[in-house]
C-alpha cells in the first residue's frame, strides 16, 4: 500500500473520473484536475465563487461546478481548457445540480424546488419541469442512462414522471400511494423503480418501467419506518433498513420478504467472527529520533491499531438516542451490497462503532467489525468484495473475506479521514478529510 | 329398680325413702350388689325389723297370711293353705313358695345385675357419645369458622380480581384512546400539512410567476460554443414517431428483462428436474428388488410402471421443455414414493444391523469399519512410499539424463572415464596375472620340494633302517662271525649298507643342499 502526499481539499469534493484517468478536487473556488497515477496537476480552473458541488460527466470530458450561493453552474472541458460555460439561474436560485446520463444536459433544481431546468450543451433549448418533489432523492437515472424517474408533488399528492433521457419525452406519469414520498431508486437492471415513503410510514412501492404497480410492502405500522434502501447489483434483492434496527430483504420474484437481519447489541453465535480494533502501544525506536522532532511527532502520538478477534459473546457499544428529537440516531443508516452480490454491509446507528457484514448466499451474519470510533463512511471496492471504511481518525480499514487490516496513513499532522471513494478499477482509494485528501494505491494481488 | 317399686307394698309408702336410699346405694356401688343385698338387712336391721314387724305383727298373722296367700296366688304360686279353706298353712307349699320366691329373687337379682351392667355400659357409651358429640361440635365450630374465613378471603380475592380486570379494561381503553388520539392527531397534522403545503404551493406559484415574468436577463447560459452530442449524432425533432419509438424501446427493455428472467427460471427448472430424475433413478437403483412383497408391488407396480412408462415416453420427448402440471405432479409423486420406500428400506437395514450387533454376530462379508480404515491407511501409506520412490527414481533418472549438457563433451567425458577404467582394469589384470604366475611357481616349487622331501625322507628312512640293521648286524656279527649265511644278507646288507652308505653320502650330500635348496628356491622366486 502506497500513500500519496496530502493535497488541499475543501468540502469533501474529491471525485475520480468515470474512465478512471483523472481525479477532480476542489479547493475553495479552484477546480484541480490531476492524473490518477502521478497526481500531477493536469488542469486548473478558477470559478467565480466557492464551489459546493462537482460532478464529472459520464464521458469524463466535462466537469460541472455548482455554486449554490451565487446560483451559478460552471462547466469545464478537459479537452479544451479554453472552453467555458456558465449557467446562471439568477433570482431563481439553485439548490441542486446534476448531469444527465448522456453528459450533455445539466439539470438544475431551483430554490424552493420551484422547477427543474434542463440546460442543453448541444442545443440552445431549455426545458422546465414543474412541481419537482422536495425530497432527498427526487431524481433517479437508470444505470444504462436511458430513463429518468422524477418525483413530483401536485395538490398534496405524489407523482412519478418517467422521462426518456435522449429527448426528454415524458413517457409515463402516475401517482403513488405514498403519504409523503421520501426517495426513489432504480434497480440496476433498469426495469423496476423502488419508491418509499417518509419515515412516519413504513411503505415501499415497486413500479415497473411502464408505470404499473408491481407490489407494495409494509412491515409494520405506526413506528418509524424506512431509513435507507439498497438494491443488490444483480437486482435480485432489495435491502430495506429501517428504524427498528432491522434490515429486511425482498426478492425480485415475489417481492416478498425472504429474511430479516437483526442488529442486536450482544452477539452470541460462535460462528460469527468479530474483529475488534485494539490499540497497539506505539514502539518508539530511539535511534531514529532526531532533530527536528516534529517529523516524527505525529507517528509518536498516533497510536497504531490492529484487529483482534473477540471471543463470542461480544457486547457492542450502544448509544441511546436522545428522545423527543426528530430523525433519531437509531436504525439502519447505511446499506451497501458488494459488487459480486455476495455480501451486504450495514451500519446500525444505535451501535455507531460497528459494521455488520452479512453473507447473502447463506443469508446469515458473517463478520462484525468493531472500531474504536464511530464509522464515518464505508464503500465497497467496485471490482471485488473488499470493504474500505473510515472512522474519522488517520487510519483506513480494509476488510475482505481473507481478513481485515488497519492501516495508519503516514501523514504529518492531523489527518482525519471523513470520507473515501474507490477508483473504478479498485486499485486506488481517495481518502478525504475536511481540509486535505490523499490517494492510497493498493497493490494488486497476483492471481 | 322399678321392679323393686312394683314389688314394694304400697302400704309401706313411708319406707319408700328408705327403699330409695337402698336403690341409690345400689346405684353407687353396683359391684357390691349382692353384698349390698345381703348387707341390706344388716345395716338396717333395725329398719328391717321395723319393716318386717310393720307388716306382720302378732295381732294380724292371719291377715298377713291371707294377704300373702292372695299375693302368691295372684303371682301364680300355689296357695299356701293346706286346704282351700282353712287357716292351716301348708308348710310344704309355703317352703316351696319360699323357694320359688328365693329362686325368683335370685333370678331377679341376676336380672338386676345384668340390667345394671347394661345400664353402666349404656352410661359409658352415652359418655363416650357425648364426648364425641362435644368434639364433633367443636370441629364443626372450627370448620364453620374456617369456612367463614375462606369465604371472606375468596370474596377479597374476587374483589381484587375484579379490580384488576377493571384496571386492565381501563388500560385497554386508555390505549385505545391514545391510539385514537394518535390517529386523530395524525389526521390533524396531515390536514395541517396539506393546508400548509397548499399555501406553500401558492407561494411557489406566485414566485414562479414573478420569476418568469421578470424575464431576468441573468437567467441565461453563457457558453463559448455548443458541444456536440455524446454519441456524435445530430439532434432530432420530437415527433409522434419518436414518441412511439420511445414507448417501443421501453417495452422492449421490459420484455428483454422478463425474457431473461424467464430463461433463467427455465434453466433452473430444467436443472432441478434433471436432478430429480437422477435422484429418482438412484433411489430406484438403491432399493432392493422387491420380490418379498409381491402384493405391494402388484399394487404399486402397475401405477409405477405406468408412471415410468409415461415419464420414459416424456423423457424421450424432451420432457424438460414441457412444464405442465401433470408431468410435474407425476415426477414429484413418484419421487416421494421412491423416497418413502428407500426410507423403509434403510430403517429395515438399521434394525437388522442393531439386531446383529446385539446378537454379537459379525458378518463375514462385512468388514468392521476400523479394520477397513486401518487397511485404507496402510494402503495409503504404501501408495505414498511408492510414489516417493518413483519420484526419487525419476529424479535420479532425470539427473542422469539431464547432466550431459553437451553431446561431444559428454562423449569425451564418457570416453575418458572408460579409458581410465580400462587402464585401471588392465593394471589390475596384469597384477593379477603376475600374482597368479608367482603363485603357480611357488606351488610348483612347493610340490617339488614336497616330493623331494618325501624322497629324502624315504631315503632317510631306508638309511636309518640300514644303519640300524648294520648296527644290529655288527652287534650280531660280533657274536657270530661264522654266520656267513647272512653274508649275502650282509652283502646285501653291506650292499645295502654300502648302498646306504653310498646313499648316505649322497644323502648327506643331498641333505646338505636340501635345506639350501628351498632357500634358494625361495630366493629365486622374487628374482623371477
Amino acid at each position: 500500500m502506497n500513500f500519496s502526499e496530502l493535497f488541499r481539499l475543501s468540502g469533501l469534493l474529491g471525485k475520480f473520473s468515470p474512465d478512471g484517468k483523472c481525479l477532480a478536487s476542489c479547493v475553495q473556488y479552484r477546480l484541480v484536475i490531476r492524473d490518477v497515477n502521478t497526481l500531477q496537476i493536469l488542469q486548473l480552473y478558477t470559478c467565480l465563487d466557492q464551489i459546493q458541488y462537482i460532478e464529472w460527466s459520464s464521458d469524463s470530458l466535462f466537469v460541472l461546478c455548482a455554486m449554490y450561493k451565487r446560483g451559478i453552474v460552471q462547466v469545464w472541458s478537459l479537452e479544451q481548457p479554453d472552453w467555458h460555460c456558465k449557467i446562471d439561474e439568477g433570482s431563481a436560485g439553485l439548490v441542486a445540480s446534476c448531469w444527465s446520463p448522456d453528459g450533455r444536459h445539466i439539470l438544475n433544481t431551483t430554490e424552493f424546488h420551484l422547477r427543474i431546468t434542463v440546460w442543453s450543451l448541444c442545443t440552445k433549448s431549455v426545458s422546465y419541469i414543474k412541481y419537482p418533489k422536495a425530497c432527498q432523492q427526487g431524481i433517479a437515472f437508470t444505470k444504462d442512462g436511458r430513463y429518468m424517474a422524477l418525483a413530483e408533488r401536485r395538490d398534496c399528492k405524489d407523482f412519478i414522471s418517467l422521462f426518456v433521457c435522449s429527448d426528454w419525452q415524458l413517457l409515463r406519469h402516475f401517482d403513488t400511494e405514498t403519504q409523503d414520498l421520501f426517495g426513489i431508486e432504480w434497480a440496476p437492471n433498469g426495469c423496476v423503480l423502488a419508491v418509499w415513503d417518509t419515515c412516519l410510514e413504513y411503505k415501499i412501492l415497486l413500479y415497473s418501467l411502464d408505470g404499473r404497480l408491481l407490489s407494495t410492502y409494509r412491515a409494520y405500522e405506526w413506528s418509524l419506518g424506512i431509513k435507507s434502501i439498497a438494491w443488490s447489483p444483480s437486482s435480485q434483492f432489495l435491502a430495506i433498513g429501517s428504524y427498528d434496527e432491522k434490515v429486511r430483504i425482498l426478492n425480485h420474484v415475489t417481492w416478498k420478504k425472504i429474511t430479516e437481519f437483526e442488529h442486536p447489541a450482544i452477539i452470541t453465535n460462535p460462528k460469527i467472527i468479530v474483529y475488534k480494533e485494539v490499540e497497539k502501544s506505539p514502539s518508539v525506536e530511539t535511534e531514529r529520533l532526531s532533530f527536528p522532532p516534529r517529523a516524527l511527532a505525529s507517528s509518536l502520538f498516533s497510536t497504531q491499531s490492529k484487529y483482534d478477534i473477540s471471543e463470542v459473546p461480544v457486547s457492542l457499544q450502544c448509544v441511546k438516542p436522545i428522545a423527543d428529537k426528530a430523525n433519531p440516531k437509531i436504525g439502519i443508516g447505511m446499506l451497501a451490497f458488494s459488487p459480486d452480490n455476495c455480501f451486504l454491509a450495514t451500519k446500525n446507528d444505535n451501535i455507531p462503532n460497528a459494521v455488520w457484514i452479512w453473507d447473502i448466499q447463506k443469508l446469515k451474519l458473517f463478520v462484525v467489525l468493531e472500531q474504536l470510533c464511530a464509522i464515518q463512511s464505508f464503500q465497497w471496492d467496485p471490482r471485488q468484495p473488499r470493504l474500505a471504511l473510515c472512522t474519522g481518525n488517520g487510519k483506513v480499514y480494509l476488510w475482505s473475506p481473507a481478513g481485515c487490516v488497519s492501516v495508519q496513513v503516514p501523514m504529518e499532522g492531523d489527518f482525519q479521514i471523513l470520507s473515501l471513494c474507490w477508483h473504478s478499477s479498485g486499485d486506488s482509494l481517495a481518502l478525504l478529510s475536511k481540509d486535505n485528501f490523499c490517494v492510497c494505491y493498493l497493490e494488486r494481488e497476483e492471481a | 329398680m322399678g321392679d323393686w317399686k312394683t314389688i314394694t307394698v304400697p302400704a309401706l309408702s313411708s319406707d319408700s325413702k328408705n327403699i330409695f336410699q337402698y336403690t341409690s346405694e345400689k346405684k353407687m356401688s353396683p359391684p357390691s350388689l349382692n353384698t349390698q343385698v345381703l348387707r341390706l338387712p344388716l345395716p338396717s336391721s333395725k329398719s328391717m325389723h321395723t319393716f318386717f314387724s310393720a307388716f306382720c305383727t302378732e295381732e294380724n298373722i292371719e291377715q298377713s297370711i291371707s294377704y300373702l296367700n292372695r299375693e302368691l296366688t295372684t303371682l301364680g304360686f300355689p296357695s299356701i293353705y293346706a286346704e282351700s279353706k282353712g287357716k292351716e298353712l301348708n308348710l310344704v307349699s309355703v317352703i316351696n313358695c319360699m323357694n320359688e320366691l328365693l329362686v325368683l329373687q335370685h333370678k331377679n337379682l341376676r336380672a338386676q345385675e345384668e340390667v345394671e351392667m347394661q345400664h353402666l355400659k349404656l352410661g359409658s357409651d352415652m359418655d363416650h357419645l357425648q364426648n364425641c358429640y362435644a368434639k364433633l361440635k367443636e370441629q364443626l365450630e372450627l370448620s364453620k369458622r374456617e369456612i367463614v374465613g375462606l369465604q371472606e378471603r375468596d370474596r377479597q380475592l374476587q374483589s381484587k380480581n375484579r379490580n384488576l380486570h377493571q384496571l386492565l379494561k381501563n388500560e385497554k381503553d386508555e390505549v385505545q384512546k391514545l391510539q385514537n388520539i394518535i390517529s386523530s392527531r395524525a389526521t390533524q397534522y396531515n390536514h395541517d400539512m396539506k393546508r400548509k403545503e397548499r399555501e406553500y404551493n401558492k407561494l411557489k406559484e406566485r414566485l414562479h410567476q414573478l420569476v418568469m415574468n421578470k424575464k431576468d436577463k441573468k437567467i441565461a447560459m453563457d457558453v463559448l460554443n455548443y458541444v456536440g452530442r455524446a454519441d456524435g449524432k445530430r439532434g432530432a425533432w420530437r415527433t409522434d414517431k419518436t414518441e412511439a419509438r420511445n414507448e417501443e424501446e421501453m417495452y422492449k427493455a421490459l420484455l428483454n428483462d422478463y425474457e431473461q428472467r424467464q430463461k433463467q427460471l427455465l434453466m433452473e427448472n430444467a436443472e432441478l428436474k434433471k436432478v430429480l430424475q437422477q435422484m429418482k433413478k438412484e433411489i430406484i437403483s438403491l432399493l432392493p428388488p422387491q420380490k418379498q412383497k409381491p402384493k405391494e408391488r402388484s399394487e404399486d407396480g402397475p401405477v409405477l410402471s405406468d408412471l415410468e412408462e409415461d415419464i420414459g415416453e416424456l423423457n424421450k420427448e424432451n420432457m424438460w421443455e414441457l412444464s405442465c402440471e401433470t408431468v410435474r405432479e407425476q415426477l414429484t409423486n413418484s419421487i416421494r414414493k421412491q423416497w418413502r420406500m428407500l426410507k423403509n428400506h434403510v430403517e429395515k437395514l438399521d434394525n437388522q444391523v442393531s439386531r446383529v450387533h446385539s446378537g454379537g454376530l459379525n458378518g463375514k462379508d462385512v468388514i468392521s469399519r476400523e479394520d477397513h480404515e486401518l487397511e485404507t491407511e496402510k494402503l495409503e501409506v504404501e501408495i505414498q512410499q511408492c510414489k516417493e520412490m518413483i519420484k526419487t527414481q525419476q529424479q535420479l533418472l532425470q539427473q542422469q539424463l539431464m547432466s550431459p549438457c553437451d553431446d561431444d563433451t559428454t562423449l569425451l567425458l564418457q570416453d575418458c572415464y572408460l579409458l581410465e577404467e580400462r587402464e585401471r582394469l588392465q593394471e589390475e589384470w596384469r597384477l593379477f596375472r603376475e600374482q597368479k604366475k608367482n603363485f603357480e611357481k611357488e606351488r610348483r616349487s612347493f610340490t617339488e620340494a614336497a616330493i623331494r622331501l618325501g624322497l629324502e625322507r624315504k631315503a632317510f628312512e631306508e638309511d636309518r633302517g640300514a644303519w640300524l640293521k648294520q648296527q644290529f648286524l655288527s652287534m650280531t656279527t660280533d657274536y657270530k662271525h661264522s654266520e656267513n649265511v647272512t653274508t649275502p644278507n650282509s652283502d646285501q646288507g653291506n650292499g645295502l649298507v654300502n648302498s646306504t652308505s653310498q646313499q648316505r653320502k649322497p644323502h648327506c650330500m643331498l641333505s646338505v643342499p636340501v635345506p639350501a635348496e628351498p632357500c634358494q628356491t625361495s630366493q629365486c622366486i622374487p628374482q623371477n
